[in-house]
């Protein structure tokens, strides 16, 4: 056996599920598993009970309006990737769900255990700050801009879980990363949109949480154009640094991947939304 | 312990295991299917790739629990000795191994690209093929046969055989 021994349960109805984790402190939600099992076999996590959200039926399903998408916690990566409405009100979106980890991953994965997780080479974070989502939980509604608070960390409380997702619809938007060759895992990522929340620019992979690009905001403000981003620098003092990119090559390349995200968004370049670095 | 009723390659197999059994654990050591192998135990190499509900799946990262009730296909269920699975055929035909030991993972995933279209040309072959290692053949027959079966027997892998 190559996990730890727990409890497993799994509710039916989302107040089950509430009662579940609220009657152990050493209890814990289980979403797709593509993080968590692998964060048991490292003994990273020793949960004495996992409680899976498969069943729960307000975290399923995906709704589409003329002003937003709301995406329920449980939906599968695969999902998000090949829903016809998603892609044509959020394209950006399903090109990014189309090219997290792999097929096997995006079957199981899902938005409201990535989001949970927040790992900041995650690709989510980028398209829910940079579109200006709200995040649905069992307490309250969360702006993506007050949800994503640092590595690893979010503003869920204990007991507190993601139940949809709410994107407004913009009107122009692009994704690319510049993942590592082996992992996968955004060594940094760039989402640009124009929409309901203004324009934004969100950076990922590149510190240790999603943050906006508030330099390139302002430019793109004036003038939502490649031309605007000419001269365009990040500072690198805060990114990460590892074996695999230092800060000042982690800047370097969210200041690329602006220039090329908005392209996207402006259908310049066709939807190459992954390269090696 | 929990008791567990998945129907594997068609035949249910209720069995009363630990909490904490992996899908891999419950095929090989509780139904006794070892074609499914256990390669890096970390959700990267692929080895362990089998179909459930009719979608590739890496059982190494699931809990047996998590598909209580659900239909699970290993390539024991794809094809036999005597009758082989075209994509079977096809990894034969082109060289698409050598040591075997990511076969049945690949063969899972060609049948689940074939199956949802992606077998379209070469790179998206490849794209869809991420989650697969293989240490040996350097890809291309691998890639080969896939896009063979695409062309040839796309059919075959549109439902898993073997479901009786």
């Amino acid at each position: 056996m190559s996990v730890p021994d727990f409890a497993y349960r799994r509710p039916a109805t989302l107040a089950e599920a509430l009662d579940l984790l609220a009657s152990d402190p050493e209890a814990r939600a289980l979403a797709g598993g593509q993080t968590l099992i692998p964060a048991l076999k490292q003994r990273m996590s020793r949960p004495a009970m996992l409680v899976d959200l498969r069943s729960v039926p307000e975290m399923r399903g995906i709704d589409v309006t003329p002003e937003r998408v709301s995406i329920g916690a449980m939906t599968p990566h695969v999902a998000t990737a090949t829903d016809p409405r998603i892609r044509a009100a959020i394209p950006a979106l399903s090109a990014m769900a189309s090219h997290i980890s792999h097929p096997q991953v995006r079957n199981l994965g899902t938005m409201g255990g990535s989001i949970s997780n927040n790992d900041p080479a995650a690709d989510y974070p980028a398209a829910l700050l940079g579109l200006g989502a709200e995040i649905e939980t069992t307490r309250r509604r969360i702006p993506a801009g007050e949800f994503f608070l640092g590595l690893f960390t979010t503003a869920l409380e204990p007991g507190e879980l993601v139940l949809r997702i709410h994107f407004p619809r913009p009107e122009n938007c692009g994704y690319i990363k510049f993942a590592n060759p082996a992992s996968g895992y955004v060594t940094a990522g760039a989402f640009v949109a124009r929409g309901p929340a203004g324009i934004r620019v969100a950076i990922n992979g590149a510190g240790p949480v999603v943050f906006r690009f508030s330099e390139a905001e302002a430019r793109l403000s004036g003038d939502f154009s490649t031309a605007a981003l000419d001269g365009l620098t990040l500072p690198a003092a805060g990114l990460n640094s590892d074996i695999h990119a230092s800060a000042a090559y982690r800047a370097q390349l969210a200041v690329v991947g602006t220039r090329r995200a908005l392209a996207i968004a402006l259908a310049e370049l066709p939807e190459q939304i992954k390269e090696s670095a | 312990m929990i008791e567990l009723c998945i129907t594997v390659n068609g035949i249910e197999q209720r069995r009363e295991v630990e909490d904490r059994t992996l899908l891999v654990e419950f095929l090989r050591d509780h139904c006794h299917l070892t074609g499914t192998n256990i390669g890096c135990d970390t959700t990267q190499c692929g080895c362990c790739t089998v179909h459930v509900d009719g979608r590739a799946i890496k059982s190494c990262t699931v809990l047996a629990a998590q598909v209580d009730g659900s239909e699970v296909v290993t390539i024991e269920g794809l094809g036999q000795p005597e009758n082989l699975h075209p994509m079977q055929k096809a990894f034969r035909h082109h060289h698409a191994l050598q040591c075997g030991y990511c076969t049945s993972g690949m063969i899972m995933q060609g049948v689940d690209i074939v199956r949802r279209g992606r077998a379209c040309d070469e790179a998206t072959i490849r794209h869809e093929l991420e989650g697969n290692f293989c240490r040996c053949t350097g890809y291309q027959g691998i890639v080969d046969a896939i896009s063979d079966v695409a062309r040839n027997a796309p059919e075959s892998c549109a439902a898993d055989r073997g479901r009786t």
